[in-house]
């Protein structure tokens, strides 16, 4: 047995260190064993708009490579740009020899029982690779598919960007309009090398009683930029995830960007932690959660190694009507000359912004919709058309809830 | 325009406004005096209906319409328009949304705002970190995107330096077509000020002064501030008497 799945046998029954504890035995493994679709023939028009709503938009069109597994099931991989590089991470370690050293590179494989699973039973995943250089203009659309109920879901996903390289990744997680209950435990490793850019713009369209389990590590180098953005719009059952990016090379900087509706019985645990280990690394990190019955945690850290550097965290909390928001933002900085600062707020929408809407001739409801369109205003640069719809809908929604 | 009949308001448990009486005809400008605390923002709140401000007794009639017990929006729908002393800060919503909200979209916010030199705010989250001066421009320029019959000015020069304060007189008297001779007025106005300084650039047609919820001395705008300035508010509320 290799050193790696000692340690993930090791922490087969390792507590996670935040979020509710889940017992994987309630979970099946009998994944449907869908057939490899060039032509998304065998996608109902049902699913999909589901599949629309987590911004995926099943075409090669306008897409730089695209990549959907259902269940264990690799559907769909298809590259279409010169410099970008698509396949199933099973494949990719069997063709490149170097991948193999990269995974579990960022991620611990016994940080608890969900990266351990993730080792012992891996369904699959995506690799992407944008090489040297690469100015891939066009977003590649990556879909991670629960189309059974009750089906665990493990994957290990890869990306490196290459030095120079540019690339803008869209990742749909989504269950078949059937699926109720499920997990979905997903590692992910992204590596941007010197002068690099990832940007990595994640939709969740879960089930009621999905619960997920994203564990992300992401290694920025001299230069090079990370951008997160994260939607997370509709009712789950538990999310659970603490994004941790690394700036290891000057002048590197980040970016995480969120946005979350805790909804009736739902439970978010979401956090995004930058560590800046080198001088003029830039950091950023802003959440806006807005519970409307839910509960979320929103956890934000920031960790200055050397001087020199620049870091702020936003996090922003809007209550309507029942719902808890904990907002938990640290900074931790490590040496003098560290210059890192954070806004947190939690609240519910002030009567005086509302009358003051009305004043200007709104009713009471649009003036709500307003102030709320306002609050989750963060701007997510090359958002598909589809996406901007979705999030105008889910606060429409979220009105008629009050 | 604005006829105001026994008004009796209370905050929760205090009394605010105590009977008061009020009318501004069609293209008039009225003017209303007193010392902090008086009630005369009350007065204008109560007049555009927000929730706090409870009426006990009285009415409220806008062109004829009894507007009492409508809510806010019907009020503005109506043609009531306030510009606020001290406006919140909604975070994330820009200045030209509230501008296109104001004019139903009708009216272009680049093309508001770059008659009054105000472009370089329609990006930003509306009265975030805006100064004095800007945050009354801006409120007038959401009047005018409005465009109400009755407009009522909370204190429209307070916190505005002297050239900020030609501007904001300047689109006040646009605001109520001072341009106009007096009978092809359309618009009417009721303005709080403390200083006056804005009939510098508003003719004001009557003025009164707000003294515990009361009405007292009305009469001339001008002669009314002379007299406040000369024997204080306190003179003016025996004077009554």
């Amino acid at each position: 047995m290799s050193e790696i799945k000692a340690r993930a046998e090791q922490s087969r029954h390792k507590k996670a260190a935040f979020g509710i504890d889940l017992n994987l035995e309630e979970f099946s493994r009998q994944g449907g064993n869908w057939e490899y679709d060039p032509d998304y023939r065998q996608f109902s028009s049902e699913e999909r708009s589901r599949l629309l709503t987590a911004g995926i938009e099943l075409t090669d069109e306008d897409h730089a490579a695209t990549f959907l597994q259902a269940d264990k099931a690799i559907v769909h991989c298809q590259t279409r740009q010169p410099g970008v590089e698509v396949l199933p991470i099973t494949q990719a370690v069997d063709q490149h020899s170097w991948v193999k050293d990269h995974l579990w590179g960022l991620v611990a494989v016994d940080a608890d029982k969900y990266t351990a699973r993730a080792e012992l039973e891996l369904d699959n995943g995506y690799f992407i690779r944008a090489e040297k250089g690469a100015q891939i203009a066009q977003p590649v659309e990556s879909c991670l598919y629960l189309r059974t109920d009750r089906f665990s879901q493990h994957v290990h996903n890869l990306v490196v960007v290459e030095e120079g390289a540019s690339l803008h990744i869209i990742t749909g997680c989504a269950t078949h309009p059937g699926v109720r209950s499920g997990l979905h435990i997903g590692v992910s490793e992204f590596y941007v090398k010197k002068g690099g850019q990832l940007t990595f713009t994640m939709v969740h369209n879960w089930g009621e009683d999905v619960h997920v389990r994203p564990r992300t590590a992401v290694l920025v180098e001299e230069g090079g930029r990370y951008i997160s953005n994260y939607l997370l719009l509709r009712p789950v059952k538990t999310v659970q995830m603490y994004p941790t990016v690394t700036l290891n090379g000057e002048g590197a900087m980040a970016r995480l960007q969120s946005i979350l509706i805790a909804h009736p019985g739902c439970e978010l645990d979401v956090g995004g932690r930058v560590i800046l280990k080198a001088p003029h690394t830039r950091a950023e990190v802003i959440a806006r959660t807005l519970a409307i019955g839910g509960y979320s945690m929103a956890r934000g850290h920031l960790v200055g190694t050397v001087p020199d550097i620049k870091a702020h965290l936003e996090c922003r909390g809007l209550i309507l009507g029942d719902g808890v928001v904990h907002a938990i933002p640290e900074l931790e900085g490590r040496v003098a000359g560290v210059d890192m600062s954070h806004e947190a707020a939690v609240g519910k929408i002030a009567a005086e912004e509302v009358e003051y809407l009305m004043a200007r001739g709104l009713d009471e409801e649009e003036a709500v919709s307003t102030i709320v369109r306002g609050f989750l205003n963060v701007k997510i640069e090359g958002l598909p058309q589809a996406l901007e719809e979705e999030l105008e809908q889910a606060i429409s929604e979220t009105n008629k809830g009050l | 325009m604005l006829v105001i009949d026994d008004l009796w308001v209370d905050i929760g448990d205090k009394e605010v406004l105590k009977g008061v009486n009020l009318h501004v005809p069609v293209g008039e400008t009225h003017i209303l005096f007193g010392k902090n605390g008086s009630g005369k923002s009350s007065l204008l709140m109560t007049l555009m209906g927000f929730e706090r401000y409870r009426v006990k007794q009285g009415r409220i009639s806008l062109l004829g319409t009894d507007i009492t017990y409508l809510p806010t929006f019907e009020r503005a729908r109506l043609g009531l328009g306030l510009a606020f002393q001290r406006p919140p800060t909604i975070r994330g919503v820009k200045t030209a949304d509230v501008l296109r909200v104001c004019s139903r979209g009708e009216i272009a916010p680049e093309v508001l705002a770059s008659l009054y030199d105000f472009n370089a705010f329609l990006d930003r989250e509306i009265n975030y970190g805006f100064s004095g001066g800007e945050l009354k421009r801006s409120e007038l320029l959401q009047l005018l995107a409005q465009n109400p019959k009755m407009v009522l000015l909370d204190e429209p020069e307070s916190g505005v330096d002297l050239e900020n304060l030609q501007v904001v007189g300047h689109i006040i008297a646009h605001l109520l077509q001072k341009q106009r001779r007096r009978l092809h007025r359309e618009k009417s106005g009721l303005i709080i000020t403390h200083t006056g300084f804005i009939m510098d650039y508003v003719n004001a047609d009557r003025a009164y002064i707000l003294s515990d919820g009361r009405m007292c001395c009305q009469g001339n705008p001008r002669e009314l501030l002379h007299d406040i300035k000369n024997y204080g508010y306190e003179e003016c509320a025996r004077c009554r008497r």
